[in-house]
């Protein structure tokens, strides 16, 4: 009956690849003799991994923070009125294209990585605020009704009950959220933001398709790396419906 | 001791609770019954301050509940509801020790509190002690739930229809076993169920709500030598009624002492329904009666039975 423990492998395979990469020329200049140049070499690849990184981990953290926040808000009594107005608002900050957000961001906070995190925040924002609600709106009333008459205050109720037993549904959104940002921050190469986009970016301008393979390969593999580790989170969010966690019966 | 003074409470237009007034006192078990939006879980759940009433005043040893803070006041209220309000993440352990974490209680009083707790509700330690609540049956559950509502060492215990899920063989055992933890540990419960058989079993007295009302409050042999009230006869079972009043006496009250009977002899402590319908079932009107020790001790007669009280 028990699932196994999820072993995050993609996070060997991104690092094999970090490393690997800059001695491929061989194999690379076999594949695409044409080229002149068919390994990308401005940018040490290990570099743009942790820049892009940071990007999914800032935008992904404020996305989280902000998310959970106004989901809680709009889930208690007082703040009921505007659950109808956050979800229109993450809503559409969905519908709007990244590229487009990119290009308004652009002239309010100028070039580089300001302007990529705020869209990126942007855009993760609705399947975190979905998904929160969600969890936190399943929980049976006699489960909350049980904690205040235990004599939690709210806040006490929120961290030890509520959160806890909406945490699987809250790491799902969160999930979806960053393994998609993983991909939308490849765009942000082209607002001058250094992420594993820029060979990307680089090669579809230059007709160089080894570059771009190369940051494909790349951020794929983050975004795998990225979801297992999700996985991995939740697999412990929900240790307690195995049972004994100790004795593994 | 909780004291109910004059307390209503309307919902809207909807009076719940009408002018209700009552003294649970120290140490009993006060059952409150009545059909379905009788208000009886709207007056449990004000002395919680779950709800607040909207007139009236109700005091916890003669302090108004109204001047606690809620969180306060609850810590020191034992809250039992159906299995169902058990925290799904929390080992059992963990769940019993709700109140005493929020009291702030050490380490190693919370431990020795959950064994003294697990081995009152005779759960074996060893076994549930990090048991998670889906693994465990609807007995056991519940009694998880009376083991955390008696945690923090409250003085009051508010049960509402605990065992109102459970088969009733589970819901004997536990009625049983909540008397037996009142007797052992003295403390006042208010019990509100819609079952009046567990109503008479609970014992303490009985109050009766109707429409948000108190149409009538006695001990389970006062309520059946005189229900008072047509709700009352409606929910003693109506012509069943002289049946439960024999469950409220024992043979031994009946006896025709020193006689000599034949068959297989009915112990004195079986009460009246039970020497009644073993009368029936072997087609006989008369019964030997033996003490605990099984000593012969006289003759049980089925012309004694009429009980001597009006209806």
């Amino acid at each position: 009956m028990r699932r196994g423990f999820p072993v995050p492998w993609a996070l060997a395979v991104t690092a094999a690849l970090t490393l690997g990469l800059p001695f491929s020329r061989p194999l690379f200049a076999a594949l695409f003799p044409q080229l002149p140049r068919p390994l990308y070499e401005t940018d040490p690849f290990w570099a743009l991994l942790l820049d892009h990184v940071e990007l999914v981990a800032l935008s992904g953290g404020v996305a989280i923070l902000v998310g959970v926040a106004l989901a809680v808000a709009v889930t208690r009594e007082r703040g009921a009125e505007f659950r109808g107005l956050v979800e229109t608002l993450a809503a559409m900050g969905q519908t709007f294209p990244p590229v487009a957000v990119l290009a308004i961001a652009v002239p309010v906070l100028g070039f580089g990585a300001e302007p990529a995190i705020v869209a990126l925040t942007l855009y993760g924002l609705l399947p975190i605020v979905e998904n929160t609600v969600a969890g936190l709106v399943q929980i049976p009333a006699p489960i909350k009704e049980a904690a205040r008459g235990c004599g939690m205050t709210a806040w006490q109720t929120l961290w030890q009950v509520e959160l806890p037993l909406a945490a699987p549904v809250i790491l799902a959104g969160a999930r979806t959220s960053v393994t998609i940002n993983v991909g939308t921050a490849a765009l942000a190469s082209t607002v001058g933001a250094k992420s594993l986009g820029l060979p990307i970016i680089v090669g579809l301008n230059a007709s160089n398709t080894a570059y771009v393979l190369q940051g494909a390969l790349l951020t794929g593999a983050l975004a795998l790396s990225l979801d297992q580790l999700f996985e991995l989170a939740l697999w412990r969010a929900e240790s307690w419906k195995r049972g004994h966690a100790r004795d593994g019966s | 001791m909780i004291a109910f003074e004059n307390v209503s409470r309307k919902f809207g237009d909807w009076t719940a609770v009408d002018d209700f007034s009552l003294v649970v006192e120290p140490g009993e078990i006060l059952v409150l019954i009545g059909p379905s939006g009788s208000g009886k879980s709207t007056l449990l759940r004000m002395v919680n301050r779950l709800i607040e009433p909207t007139a009236g005043l109700i005091r916890l040893g003669g302090e108004a509940v109204a001047n606690l803070r809620p969180e306060i006041l609850r810590r020191r209220i034992g809250y039992a509801i159906q299995s169902v309000g058990l925290f799904p993440h929390w080992t059992v352990e963990r769940n019993i020790a709700t109140v005493p974490r929020l009291l702030g209680w050490s380490r190693s009083r919370i431990r020795d509190r959950v064994s003294e707790l697990l081995a009152l509700l005779q759960l074996d330690e060893a076994r549930f002690r990090s048991a998670y609540p889906h693994q465990l049956s609807g007995g056991q559950a519940q009694r998880v739930g009376v083991a955390r509502a008696l945690a923090g060492d409250p003085e009051v215990l508010l049960m509402d229809e605990p065992f109102g899920a459970l088969d009733p063989i589970t819901r004997a055992a536990l009625q049983a076993e909540t008397q037996r933890i009142q007797r052992q540990l003295g403390k006042t419960i208010l019990f509100v169920t819609h079952d009046m058989d567990e109503a008479l079993r609970l014992g303490g007295r009985i109050a009766v709500l109707d429409h948000g009302r108190l149409v009538r409050v006695g001990t389970p042999a006062e309520l059946l030598a005189e229900p008072g009230h047509p709700l009352v006869v409606e929910l003693l079972g109506g012509d069943g009624l002289g049946l439960r009043r024999l469950a409220l006496e024992t043979v031994a009250s009946r006896l025709r002492a020193g006689e000599a009977g034949d068959g297989e002899p009915i112990a004195a402590s079986a009460t009246l329904d039970e020497a009644l319908s073993r009368m029936m079932a072997i087609g006989v009107d008369r019964l030997a009666v033996r003490d605990a020790a099984g000593q012969p001790l006289g003759v049980l007669h089925l012309e004694d039975f009429p009980l001597r009280t009006t209806p």
